[in-house]
């Protein structure tokens, strides 16, 4: 073959001095970096994905992994990874797949965003004295509301649209079962009903495992529709129509034959075996009125006791989608940012579609407000929160409550090397081979994710004490709490803040 | 810090000026000497069926045209005429003070329920964010709104508001963090019938200006005390709340205390956490809010200053200072108010009604 092989991307290396040949290495790696030949430990380099499951299983410390071991000639342009990916299209003339969020180096928005907090003209709030209000309701909200007095009484006439009621603004977003294990979504599950918030079940349906949660789970119509029936509309707490993804804007979605399994073909409702393939438009929405007939539908189905939420992906428009969805009987609107991380997508589309999440929430929040319907419904903010901070920044720029994805997996082990798409997650997550998925066990890992919320929840709090705000209603579009630090004008214009020291 | 002082005759008799101008400089050390303001209900007896739009003007031959230009648009100015004023020592002149009485005319904007209303408040918006130079700082009907930068016995001397008569005064007096020295940034702030006086800082501003600007009001005096004025001409005005429902939206209970609530009473408190959640006014401070029939005191900061309502009439920042009402109203009583205090008029009559506080809470300790 002409091009010949590309330089290692990972060296493991293993001590001999400490290994005791105990074979925990072999049986942990599923891509077959190790085995174990006599009285030696031999290693498979080109095969691993920096998982750190090996690593993470050795009593002994032995295993250690260098990233590009072999230099290329440097170049400011053509990179290691611009000259691998042509490298691997030349040969395989396909579309590159690729796992998680973008991993494109743009700058971050939220790393250049500072919170304010409060100095003698404002004292701050000690959450462990006093009151620290995070509760949330997302839904449908009336513009004002009427009352009527009989014989004195003041009795109220609106009639309120159901809401969610989350105790943290701290959701998980849409992992499908397919995408991930059973027992990822269980400890999923397990940890937002511990939490008293909720989860989306992705577009894979609703396992029967899960019904005892139910009530923490927010359910999702997408373009392939798997899964969906009567049944699982009503059991679940609330509706979500995907319309989009913010790591594939504008694409559809795959999961490959060889993941569904039995269990999976019944929750999905498709044959075992068939790969399971998610259009890139719903094939009956080719606007924005069909998009609220596909709401009413919904809301007729379920007899008006659910809210329905729109999940896009955050676009270049993405304001004025907003706008029209809120205008729909829609309870929210989601946006889910280009960092958002997915099992698999065109790398092409990952690194380079779609914009991030601080600048659509932003954009989406002064559209609805400058129309006068920003409070009739909410704004879910998804795709790149890392921790708490990130939280109370989005929240600042307008965001009523936030989906976490890859944070809540991480939190369950998963090392974000990006390699979800092969199905052969070490760590139990995203698989479904059932030796794989055993390793995950729910009861510790909804522990983690449980801890990874009540700790954003105690920081967030924290913030808000610090800022003198007690109710988390007071943070929400309040950017005049936040400053830019070395953002261009153009990038403040659009969050609408102002620079540090200002 | 600043000092904030309400006081109200139920069953109003007008009072003079004197009185509140001694009792708001008993609390000087609470200010600066670089802002005080007054407000006066029942000011203009003559002209009660007028607006009354005070203007200051940086420069009249270059502005006022303009003003009544816009005036001209809406309505017809019955009387003009520069405001009185003394000299003092220790005030410079920055502004000249105006008033217009003013009428609109309804016909100009249908399908309102408060047409006149709404033409006042588009003028006093229209002009304010585009008429550099002008700044109209109170818009009611029989209503006087005095302020400038200086020491309270200054300001009051300066428009000498003992020849003015209300049956409702708001004091303030200053201790300017965001805009010193700026005359517009004194209090009262006002809207229509709405005057706000206020101590402390709004932690929430941010939130709270963005809901109000996307229903087209303008913050304009870059401070946080006039989004008070604007919700509460929002709530009550244009959404047609009652003053209770209006402060409970403001200054709402915890979700703890709602959850404990009675059915009923709990439906329509999370019905208005839930529409009103934006208008929540979050901070350390204490607030005196009037119109024409009666004045709320919220004092709903954790950390902030007291608000001591008296005997049926009035509430201030600093209990002492309240004795120079002694010989005006015998038999106040004063007691730190937990919670919301509302006082109203009874219509017209002159009996002196106890009211309880109509919500007993507050938000912070």
């Amino acid at each position: 073959m002409s091009i010949g092989s590309v330089p290692l991307r990972y060296r493991i290396s293993v001590d001999r001095d400490q290994c005791m040949l105990c074979g925990r290495c072999v049986d942990s790696c599923p891509y077959g970096v190790f085995r174990k030949e006599g009285e030696q430990i031999h290693v498979n380099s080109r095969v691993c994905v920096a998982c750190h499951r090996c690593i993470s299983m050795c009593p002994r410390d032995a295993i250690s992994l260098v990233e590009r071991p072999v230099d290329y000639r440097s170049h400011p342009i053509w990179t290691p990874q611009v000259r691998e990916a042509i490298y691997n299209q030349a040969r395989t003339g396909k579309i590159i797949l690729s796992g998680m969020g973008n991993a494109q180096d743009y700058p971050v928005i939220f790393d250049r965003l500072v919170l304010d907090a409060c100095q003698v003209t404002n004292p701050s709030i000690d959450p462990l004295r006093e009151p620290m209000e995070l509760r949330t309701y997302l839904g449908k909200k009336p513009s004002h509301l009427n009352f009527k007095t009989v014989e004195g009484d003041t009795v109220l006439q609106t009639i309120l649209s159901p809401n969610l009621m989350l105790e943290t603004p701290i959701m998980i977003g849409h992992m499908s079962y397919g995408a991930i294990s059973l027992n990822a979504q269980q400890s999923l599950a397990r940890a937002v009903t511990e939490c008293g918030t909720f989860m989306g079940t992705g577009e894979g349906g609703l396992h029967e495992s899960l019904y005892p949660f139910q009530d923490h789970m927010i359910v999702q119509v997408a373009s392939g529709r798997f899964g969906v029936d009567i049944n699982y509309l009503e059991r679940g707490a609330a509706i979500e129509i995907k319309i989009g993804q913010g790591a594939k804007p504008g694409i559809g979605g795959h999961l490959p034959g060889e993941k569904v399994c039995a269990d999976v073909s019944c929750t999905r409702m498709i044959p075992e075996g068939s790969d399971a393939i998610s259009p890139a438009p719903h094939h009956d929405i080719y606007s924005i009125e069909d998009l609220k007939q596909l709401v009413r539908s919904l809301k007729e189905a379920t007899e008006w006791k659910k809210p329905v939420f729109v999940k896009i992906a955050a676009v270049h428009n993405s304001a004025a989608i907003a706008a029209g969805i809120a205008r729909s009987s829609a309870d929210a609107v989601v946006i889910d940012g280009f960092r958002g991380g997915t099992g698999a997508a065109p790398r092409v589309f990952r690194d380079h579609v779609g914009i991030p999440i601080e600048a659509a929430v932003a954009s989406v929040d002064a559209k609805l407000r400058s129309q006068g319907i920003r409070n009739e419904v909410s704004i879910i903010a998804s795709g790149g929160i890392r921790e708490s901070a990130d939280v109370a920044k989005v929240i600042a720029l307008g965001a009523d409550a936030v989906y976490i994805g890859t944070a809540a997996l991480v939190a369950m082990g998963c090392r974000v090397c990006g390699t979800c798409y092969k199905g052969l997650c070490p760590w139990g997550i995203a698989t479904q081979r059932p030796d794989l998925v055993a390793r995950l066990d729910p009861d510790y890992a909804s522990v983690n994710v449980a801890n990874l919320i009540h700790a954003w929840t105690l920081e967030l709090s924290e913030l808000m004490g610090a800022a003198g705000i007690n109710s988390i209603e007071s943070l929400r579009g309040n950017r005049d709490r936040l400053r830019g630090y070395l953002l261009d004008e153009n990038i403040m214009k659009v969050l609408d803040i102002k620079t540090v020291g200002a | 810090m600043c000092g904030i002082i309400g006081v109200i005759d139920r069953s109003r008799q007008r009072m003079d000026g004197t009185g509140i101008r001694s009792a708001l400089s008993r609390m000087d050390e609470r200010g600066s000497g670089e802002g005080a303001g007054y407000a006066a209900y029942g000011a203009f007896p003559d002209y009660k069926e007028y607006y009354a739009l005070h203007v200051f003007f940086d420069n009249p031959h270059e502005t006022k045209p303009l003003v009544e230009d816009e005036l001209s648009k809406w309505g017809t100015v019955e009387y003009q005429e520069a405001i009185p004023t003394f000299e003092q020592a220790n005030i410079r002149k920055l502004h000249i003070p105006w008033r217009f009485f003013f009428k609109p005319d309804i016909h100009l904007m249908p399908r309102s329920i408060t047409p006149a209303d709404d033409i006042v408040t588009h003028l006093v918006m229209k002009i304010n964010s585009s008429i550099p130079g002008a700044l109209v700082y109170s818009s009611g009907k029989d209503l006087a709104v005095f302020k400038a930068s200086g020491w309270p016995e200054e300001v009051a001397d300066f428009y000498r508001i003992q020849d003015y008569k209300g049956y409702l005064w708001l004091g303030h007096n200053r201790y300017p963090t965001n805009t010193p020295g700026w005359w517009g940034g004194a209090h009262p702030f006002n809207l229509l019938h709405w005057s706000v006086v206020h101590n402390g800082e709004i932690t929430s501003y941010g939130t709270n200006r963005r809901y109000i600007e996307s229903y087209g009001y303008r913050c304009s005096m870059f401070t946080d005390t006039e989004v008070v004025a604007y919700l509460f001409d929002l709530l009550i005005r244009r959404h047609g709340l009652s003053i209770e429902t209006a402060v409970k939206a403001l200054a709402p209970p915890f979700w703890d205390e709602i959850d404990r609530m009675p059915n009923r009473e709990q439906e329509i408190m999370r019905a208005i956490r839930l529409t009103y959640g934006p208008a929540l006014m979050n901070g350390p401070f204490a607030i005196v809010v009037a119109n024409h029939d009666s004045m709320v005191g919220l004092p709903t900061g954790s950390n902030s200053g007291p608000l001591c309502p008296g005997n049926q009439v009035h509430g201030s920042t600093y209990p002492a200072k309240k004795r120079r009402y002694g010989p005006w109203i015998p038999g106040w009583v004063t007691s730190p108010c937990r919670g919301p205090e509302n006082r109203s008029l009874g219509g017209h009559s002159n009996e002196h009604r106890e009211r309880p506080a109509p919500i007993p809470h507050q938000r912070g300790p």
